[in-house]
């Protein structure tokens, strides 16, 4: 068994172990960081895909992340106020119904990615960086300036929606589903890093040239690779709207793009599982340093700027070497 | 457009004429003119040194907070615009010397990370420091109150002067560029690197140089901006993404580029943010006409940044 692997195992354990203790403790509160941690995650595998397997570094996935949200907000608050979306030239209601606001949210992320992809991909290198954050900048300001959806104040939804079958109020059901979607998210992602297409991927990333030499166009395969990515992180933010029980324009704001990142970078790049431990060390530090200064991102700061110059690899590249090719 | 009916906050409706159309062409350059600042440092960093820096905005910040503490200390504009120039090129330079010497030969991921960290330390350094409250930079005394141009538009003086002292910024670093030496060896930088360090320029004290000046214009662009709107965290960053979008269009690592997108960012936003709730309202009823327009206007450059990227993905001076 390769190291890599059972740091992945043990990653998920703790995953577990924690908010069910929490639950034995009653001890909402880490429950609720728990899920946190796991939606932050699932955000995070779909950026890796684009940014660890496709080398396509977007600062702007707080846009799909927002808008996964927009689509739970929008969906529930016309369901809590019994007002269609419109009636005209068809009847379309807002939902409470957790799988429908999730497929709305995954296929308006998609939309949203291949657009926004098919835009950003003709360029490389700095001006994609530029480009993604200036697409994600565009629709953040344009939810600020859109007054229909609460404009700069975002949207509040008073319950939390329903999933058949559970009952999603409770922390720790809720939690399960979470962790359920992230399973699901990891296992399609060791599928897709592992297809065929992954391989093409990842190839176009170290050489476009030869991937072209043997008729696979990289730009379809970043394009595809960038729209799947935008529909996972889209997943995570109704999700994550859902846990907080509201939406604002903060989820699409370029921090929140450059969290996600941050997720990643700590984890390890092209790790199946790096998100996943980025975003609970994320979590961790986030409550602990939060807790010891109100000014906590100062030591988030210097410890990102470590990371970058003198731990490349993240945790999982520090405790496992490099036994996967990320060059 | 002469004649199209606006409807103000207030609900009154009036004619738009022709001073209003030539105010708001002088605010869009006004713009254009503070963002040319901005993506001038960045456009020179990249070109010289191939880095993307997100902490740009950091840099305008802090000359934009040191201006307000010098100004609230000695009252005096003057010494506050030095000082916006001396505390941005000198964080400039230390972080440069520091930080940033160790990205030139990364990727670009590590430069976005590494400078984004750099943000995080920045904002949350200058709130332990200034507190979570705008600062305010007042408009010296000389330059307060309107000035009638020909044609009988009333205009700030101050804002006027903000375009009079970018444009003598922008010539002043064209003919830096053009005519000095430390120009030749800044666009010999740019063309072959190992060149002129093989030639025996010192090519590591050239990028502090370049570095340190880019900040300084960034500072020296969030004193000014000061005075108009607050000073405060995180003010960086919205223009820093503007600056960006200038740098996309006008073609990364040119100087011409930076001042033709900056002049047509400033122009499109402002422009577009005054035209399209009108035009709109030729069309919808005044409510929904100001609240699309409002909405489809804050996304106006961005189309314009679309269209040119599809129309020349290499931005409109750029070589790559």
């Amino acid at each position: 068994m390769r190291r890599e692997h059972i740091i992945n195992l043990v990653t998920l354990a703790v995953l577990v172990v924690v908010p069910l203790g929490a639950w034995v403790l009653d001890e909402p509160f880490i429950i609720t960081l728990a899920t946190r941690a796991v939606i932050f995650a699932i955000a995070g595998v779909g950026l890796n895909l684009a940014l660890g397997q496709g080398g396509l570094v977007s600062l702007g996935h707080a846009a799909f992340f927002g808008i996964g949200g927009y689509a739970m907000g929008i969906l529930a608050s016309h369901a809590q106020a019994y007002a269609p979306l419109m009636e005209w030239p068809f009847l379309i209601e807002g939902t409470k119904s957790m799988p429908i606001i999730w497929l709305v949210a995954v296929v308006s992320s998609a939309l949203a990615a291949l657009a926004i992809g098919a835009l950003s991909l003709r360029t490389s290198g700095v001006y994609f960086i530029m480009i993604t954050l200036a697409f994600g900048q565009m629709i953040y300001y344009f939810a600020i300036s859109w007054p229909a959806y609460g404009g700069e104040d975002g949207l509040v939804v008073y319950v939390r929606n329903g999933f058949p079958g559970l009952n999603t109020l409770d922390p720790i059901q809720f939690f399960g589903l979470c962790f359920c979607v992230l399973c699901i998210v990891l296992w399609a992602m060791s599928r897709v890093q592992n297809s065929a297409f992954g391989l093409a991927l990842a190839s176009a990333r170290q050489n476009p040239v030869r991937v072209q030499s043997v008729g696979i166009d990289p730009y379809r395969l970043r394009l595809v690779a960038f729209t799947l990515s935008g529909a996972i992180t889209g997943l995570s933010g109704a999700l994550f709207a859902d846990l907080n029980r509201f939406v604002s324009p903060t989820m699409l704001s370029w921090q929140m793009s450059g969290e996600i990142m941050v997720f990643i970078i700590i984890g390890g790049v092209a790790r199946l599982f790096g998100p996943v431990i980025g975003a609970m060390i994320f979590i961790l530090l986030e409550h602990v340093l939060g807790g010891v200064s109100e000014f906590w991102h100062i030591y988030l700061g210097a410890l990102l700027l470590m990371i970058v110059l003198f731990a490349k690899g993240g945790v999982i590249g520090a405790l496992a070497g490099r036994e996967v090719a990320h060059d | 457009m002469v004649g199209g009916s606006y409807l103000p906050p207030t609900g009154t409706v009036f004619h738009m004429t022709f001073t209003l159309f030539a105010e708001q062409l002088l605010n869009g350059l006004q713009f254009g003119v503070m963002l040319f600042l901005m993506s001038a440092g960045l456009t020179l960093v990249f070109g010289v040194m191939g880095l993307i820096n997100l902490a740009h905005g950091s840099l305008y910040m802090v000359g934009a907070f040191a201006a307000a503490a010098v100004a609230a200390a000695t009252g005096s504009f003057v010494l506050a615009l030095m000082a916006s120039l001396a505390a941005a090129a000198a964080a400039g330079a230390i972080i440069e010397l520091t930080i940033i010497r160790r990205l030139y030969n990364r990727d670009h991921l590590d430069q976005v990370l590494a400078t984004f960290a750099l943000i995080l330390i920045f904002s949350e350094g200058t709130r332990w420091i200034f507190g979570s409250f705008p600062l305010f930079l007042d408009v010296p005394q000389a330059l307060s109150g309107p000035i009638t141009l020909p044609g009988g538009i009333e205009y700030p003086l101050y804002r006027l002067a903000i375009i009079g002292i970018g444009l003598g910024v922008a010539t002043g670093l064209f003919a830096m560029i053009n005519r000095t030496s430390v120009g030749i060896r800044i666009r010999a930088g740019e063309a072959d690197r190992e060149m002129i360090a093989a030639l025996g320029v010192d090519i590591a004290k050239l990028y502090t140089f370049v570095f340190a000046l880019g900040a300084a214009l960034a500072g020296f662009a969030g004193a000014l901006v000061g005075a108009i709107q607050s000073v405060q965290v995180g003010m960086g960053e919205p223009v820093l993404i503007l600056a960006f979008v200038v740098i996309v269009i006008g073609g990364i690592g040119s100087i011409k580029g930076a001042l033709v997108g900056a002049l047509l960012v400033g122009m499109t936003d402002t422009l577009g943010r005054f035209l399209l709730p009108q035009m709109l309202g030729w069309i919808l009823e005044p409510s929904s006409a100001i609240s699309i327009g409002s909405a489809v206007s804050s996304m106006s450059i961005y189309i314009l940044m679309a269209g040119v990227l599809i129309y020349r993905p290499q931005g409109l001076y750029g070589s790559g």
